[in-house]
């Protein structure tokens, strides 16, 4: 176990830093000057240049991306925004938590609510509340979230005025309409999954022999057929949430809640690169250690993965 | 020369052949959910190409004379704050979200296939390298590729239609491999190895066929979410900009009278979420259609 668990923290490593080289580069190839946007109006020749190398755009790509690549891992400093003058970092921390709070608080509720709704339509195959909740599932995985984010907004906010529409600082109720818009996606997608790998087992020998032998039906449910029907849904995870940590960026916009995804909107419009390289590095290292604890319990649940990394070889 | 034509009769056995077409359409259709697919995409795809030829204005065309009034008799879904009609602007913008989705996913198929096939069939060193490479480029967010690429490249169809594409590959890739791992070792491929038909229609006219199918469903479903990242691109202001009636710009520009004018955030949203709600009804119908375990 010891091996994977190592393996997967190198794989995390090695994704931030390919983040970091990716967002480097397609900043570098972009068309736009960034001397110029910061500047502004029609500066003179000799403005730019002088404000080229006080950036450090005049050196050559792989100057440039040694530096900052040293900076940030060696140093984990993210400079300061070319736009405000504050350190990156600081500005980072203090965001943060914003994200992580929707993100997680999202998360948590796709995992309730959508494997809730999956195993309720599996059990339910075929009669109404299947059809029902598989109509509903579909419903939510086809609308855009940042547009249910609007529509609330207009009959929560502004119609019967129960929550704000912006957020606000401490005030919990700004977080609500977010985390619910930030799920629905995840949460048809789980209760989608949840429900065929149920449908997987439903007839099972295990199953028949659990019912048979007079166990209770909710017993049969909950601890012989959910716990062989995890391991899809497990995998789901990792995908769902790196929908919602990439969709951050949207959904802040809309709700106008100070988080990394919009810093990452704010800095891509005023080509601040620093912010952009500091936002991209954290949401990338936020999303991928989520992903490497949802593989961690994958690996720790299925006896597969324990057996191949217990003899070294890779079982086939 | 005699033999070519020969009749199925011939044997001495009547085979009644239908057409695979047909007989795939109506599997494909046999529940209501896909029927209802179809029937709401194919309105959506007239209304757009076919319907700009019965209203009298343009997507940029300004009414003076009634901005940003409510749905009435001569703009059904009324006009936005420059007196442009919303029902035309829908049609047109409806051309951009169509074409966005489709060409970028049969795009990333397309990519996602070749790269897929090589990985799978040759195995080894080249699998290694290729999946690993992969498993990095899944594991950034689709989204947050999305949107730098997008920054980075501008806002032009094409730069929106690449940004797009990236997102999708890795898992197309994984998918196709898993099939043709699972195809390699079966008779035919070994048939085909052992008269020396070539690496590459080995891989392209005979492996690739057999293990397209999840591809397909997948590509079809595909068309739904990129219309809505291309639709959330454009909210956040990258991809297709104003004014250009694409839904999502559409959407950005309706934010600003949130308060005043909510008919022009409600009816590009519903486009949006209709059009989508018919492809992924439709892949439903396709992948019960192509899964011979559900096919019954």
């Amino acid at each position: 176990m010891t091996r994977y668990i190592v393996k997967r923290v190198l794989m995390l490593l090695v994704t931030v830093f390919c983040a970091a080289i990716v967002v480097f580069t397609l900043m570098y190839i972009s068309p736009y000057d960034p001397a110029r946007i910061l500047l502004g109006g029609d500066p003179t020749p000799e403005a730019l240049e002088a404000k080229r190398v006080a950036l450090g755009l005049d050196k050559s790509y792989l100057q440039q991306l040694v530096t900052y690549l040293s900076d940030i891992f060696l140093h984990l400093d993210f400079g300061d925004s070319w736009v405000y003058g504050v350190p990156v970092m600081s500005e980072l921390a203090a965001r943060l938590p914003r994200t992580l709070i929707v993100g997680l608080c999202a998360m948590v509720i796709n995992v309730i609510i959508g494997v809730g709704m999956g195993i309720f339509a599996a059990v339910h195959e075929g009669k109404w509340q299947d059809s029902a909740i598989m109509v509903i599932a579909m419903a939510f995985i086809s609308v855009p979230d940042f547009w249910v984010a609007l529509m609330l907004i207009i009959l929560l906010c502004q119609r019967l005025n129960l929550l704000p529409a912006f957020y606000t600082v401490g005030d919990w109720r700004s977080y609500v309409l977010p985390i619910i818009c930030s799920s629905f996606g995840g949460v048809a997608v789980n209760a989608r999954q949840a429900r065929s790998s149920m449908l997987e087992v439903i007839r099972a020998d295990f199953v028949t022999t659990a019912r048979s032998k007079g166990q209770k039906e909710s017993k049969v449910v909950m601890n012989h057929m959910l716990p062989n029907a995890m391991m899809p849904i497990i995998t789901g995870l990792g995908g769902g949430l790196s929908m919602i940590v990439a969709g951050s960026a949207v959904i802040e916009s809309v709700f106008s809640i100070p988080g990394v995804g919009a810093y990452l909107l704010t800095g891509l419009n005023s080509r601040d690169y620093p912010v952009v390289r500091g936002s991209v590095i954290f949401l990338a290292t936020f999303s991928g250690i989520i992903m490497l604890l949802v593989d961690l319990a994958y690996a720790f649940l299925d006896p597969r993965i324990k057996a191949q990394y217990a003899t070294g070889r890779r079982a086939k | 020369m005699e033999n070519v034509k020969r009749k199925p009769e011939v044997d001495g056995l009547l085979v009644t052949r239908e057409n695979p077409v047909l007989s795939f359409a109506g599997r494909m259709l046999k529940s209501g959910g896909a029927k209802l697919g179809a029937a709401i995409f194919i309105f959506v795809v007239l209304f757009c190409l076919v319907g700009p030829l019965f209203i009298p204005y343009g997507e940029n065309d300004i009414d003076l004379t009634s901005i940003a009034c409510g749905p009435s008799a001569e703009h059904w879904f009324g006009t936005d704050t420059m007196g442009r009609d919303m029902m035309a602007r829908l049609m047109y913008g409806g051309r951009y979200s169509l074409l966005l989705g489709i060409i970028t996913a049969l795009f990333s198929a397309i990519c996602a296939m070749t790269i897929g096939s090589i990985a799978g069939y040759f195995g080894g060193r080249v699998e290694m390298l290729i999946m690993r490479f992969m498993d990095v480029w899944a594991s950034l967010p689709g989204m947050l590729l999305c949107i730098l690429l997008s920054a980075a490249m501008g806002s032009g169809f094409l730069a929106t239609v690449l940004a797009l594409t990236v997102g999708g590959i890795p898992g197309g890739v994984r998918m196709l491999r898993g099939q043709i791992l699972s195809e390699r070792s079966k008779e035919y491929v070994e048939a085909a190895e052992s008269i020396n038909c070539s690496k590459v229609s080995i891989m392209f006219k005979h492996l690739l066929p057999n293990c397209v199918q999840p591809t397909i469903v997948q590509t079809t479903m595909s068309v739904g979410t990129t219309m809505i990242q291309a639709a959330s691109l454009s909210y956040i202001g990258l991809g297709i900009q104003p004014p250009a009636a694409e839904w999502g710009a559409m959407l950005s520009e309706g934010r600003a009278y949130i308060r005043t004018q909510p008919h022009l955030l409600a009816v590009p949203g519903i486009a949006i979420a209709l059009t989508v709600l018919s492809i992924n009804l439709l892949g439903d119908g396709l992948r019960t259609a192509l899964d011979p375990k559900l096919r019954d």
